[in-house]
């Protein structure tokens, strides 16, 4: 198939995320903490909502989590993906909160279910990727 | 209230709904354009306010220059896809109002075939710049169009709520059923709820049939002063209620508190407590059908029923012309064609004139039409005739 050659869509970080990106590659999950009223939020974001601060620190998640929702992506609306579905993407609730993204790996996933997360390496990125805890 | 019934919809336009078509974006909005004004029984320079939708054809400027316009006194860009054409019968129902304008053009225009393969509108949501905080982490992963985006969202329903793929199944035919009616619709073929099951995965738990379209076309419509609107060609429409709302974490539905919510629910109280109607009264309803799902869960948030009995409410055909809530009696963006809702603004004018043709809801005096849009942006307009 010719569309083995399309590449994924780039992960381009801004001045925002790259903190983010950074230790996503080091296989980190950091999500942005105010440095004010210390609230979570994710994705990346310029103001704190509650204080409106610009300020933040970054903080380490546990990639710890539960199941919110999911889905099985067939058809593949971009031609990078064609060679992939069906793949399994699964909404998980952070133990700190917010919620994130990601690849599953494993059986059909359950709501509620207990996950635990990681960094998978691919070629011009870095996949977060969920399984069974 | 002060919008309350202090504007009409005077003129409707739509081009033929196709694919393949031949004529750019901005030909058949120019084209829809000029029949709604015409429908409207004014001239091109008697526009004063325009309301592009989308910013993918014509600019507000681009009308001043090719209909002559002298003077326009009012423009606007409303940024929430879907939920746009509603939100833009609100902008132009609170410029006449306050007395800014007279005769509000609200028009779009699509030629999405024109448009390269890897840029159909179920492809490039997330190159839209209010999405440009989640590109970067959803698209590479592979979670890049409205059908993935929304799936999780219909999925914890179904597994909260028992909702059903029958239930989603029962928009889809209804929408079918009413296409077949229009003589303006893509999709002509009828469709049973067995079709709707075994029509092909598309992001579980969507199947195609769960999906809207994608098509070329144009649709217009004039709002006008309330007033001025005794001179138009038709019975007057009356813009009733109507209101917007957004989600929280409008551009995340992963970041919502809860995934299933939409704008729609703070939007519909302040409609229907502007309009002075209750549930019952809306005898016609034409609802935002990205997906299936869209319609179950609007109506739910509008009130029609409780948080997850939405699926039971559009079971055995109460969807249908002869059921409880008739609902996009056009065929919808299911199965008519897909240019962001305008059609159903369209239509529930139809409707409300009674020029309806083989879909009429008999002496529909009472209407409700919907706008969803940028992954939960909501709108609805109550319309009632004269």
């Amino acid at each position: 198939m010719t569309t083995e050659s399309v590449p994924r869509p780039l992960q381009v970080s801004t001045d925002l995320s790259r903190p983010y990106w950074e230790a996503a590659r080091e296989g980190r999950l950091l999500l942005q903490q105010c440095s004010i009223c210390q609230a979570l939020r994710h994705y990346p974001r310029l103001l704190c909502s509650h204080c409106h601060s610009e300020d933040v620190t970054w903080r380490e998640a546990s990639m710890r989590g539960q199941v919110h929702s999911w889905t099985v992506a067939h058809h593949p609306f971009h031609p990078s993906f064609s060679a992939e579905v069906p793949y399994t993407l699964v909404t998980v609730d952070l133990e700190e909160g917010p919620r994130a993204l990601g690849r599953w790996i494993g059986d059909t996933p359950v709501l509620g279910q207990r996950v635990v997360g990681r960094f998978e390496r691919r070629d011009a990125g870095v996949d977060l990727v969920f399984k069974k805890a | 209230m002060r919008l309350y019934n202090r504007s009409c919809v005077t003129g409707i336009g739509e081009t033929a709904y196709t694919r393949k078509s031949t004529r750019s974006a901005f030909q058949l909005q120019i084209e829809a354009s000029l029949k709604a004004i015409a429908d409207a029984g004014l001239k091109p320079a008697d526009i004063d306010g325009v309301i592009p939708i989308g910013v993918i054809s014509g600019t507000a400027d681009d009308f001043i220059e090719n209909f002559g316009i002298p003077d326009l006194r009012f423009s606007a860009l409303i940024p929430h896809g879907g939920a746009s054409p509603v939100m833009a019968l609100q902008a132009a129902a609170a410029a006449i109002a306050g007395g800014v304008c007279q005769h509000v053009l609200i028009t779009f225009g699509r030629n999405i075939s024109a448009m390269a393969g890897n840029n159909r509108a179920g492809s490039r949501i997330h190159t839209m710049p209010q999405f440009h905080y989640v590109t970067e982490f959803e698209h590479p992963m592979g979670a890049s169009a409205p059908a993935q985006l929304y799936a999780p969202m219909a999925r914890r329903h179904m597994e909260l709520y028992g909702t059903t793929v029958e239930h989603f199944g029962e928009v889809a035919v209804a929408c079918r059923e009413h296409a077949i009616l229009n003589g303006n619709a893509l999709m002509t073929r009828p469709i049973t709820l067995d079709d709707h099951r075994a029509s092909r995965m598309i992001a579980d738990p969507f199947r195609l049939l769960d999906c809207s379209l994608e098509s070329d076309g144009g649709a217009a419509i004039i709002v006008s002063d309330a007033d001025r609107a005794r001179d138009a060609r038709h019975r007057r429409i009356f813009i009733a209620g109507v209101a917007a709302g957004h989600p929280d974490s409008p551009g995340s539905i992963t970041q919502r508190a809860d995934i299933t919510s939409l704008g729609i629910a703070k939007a519909a109280p302040r409609a229907f407590a502007m309009a002075g109607v209750t549930h019952g009264d809306i005898q016609v309803a034409e609802i935002y059908d990205c997906f299936t799902y869209a319609v179950i869960r609007q109506i739910e948030d509008m009130g029609f029923c409780a948080r997850g009995e939405g699926g039971p409410f559009v079971s055995g055909g109460r969807l249908k012309l002869d059921g409880a809530l008739p609902t996009n009696t056009h065929g919808g963006l299911l199965s008519q064609a897909h240019v962001w809702g305008l059609n159903h603004v369209v239509e529930l004018t139809r409707q409300l004139r009674g020029d309806g043709g083989a879909a009429q809801v008999p002496n529909a005096k009472v209407g409700l039409v919907t706008g969803y849009g940028d992954l939960g942006d909501g709108a609805l307009a109550i319309l009632t005739r004269e």
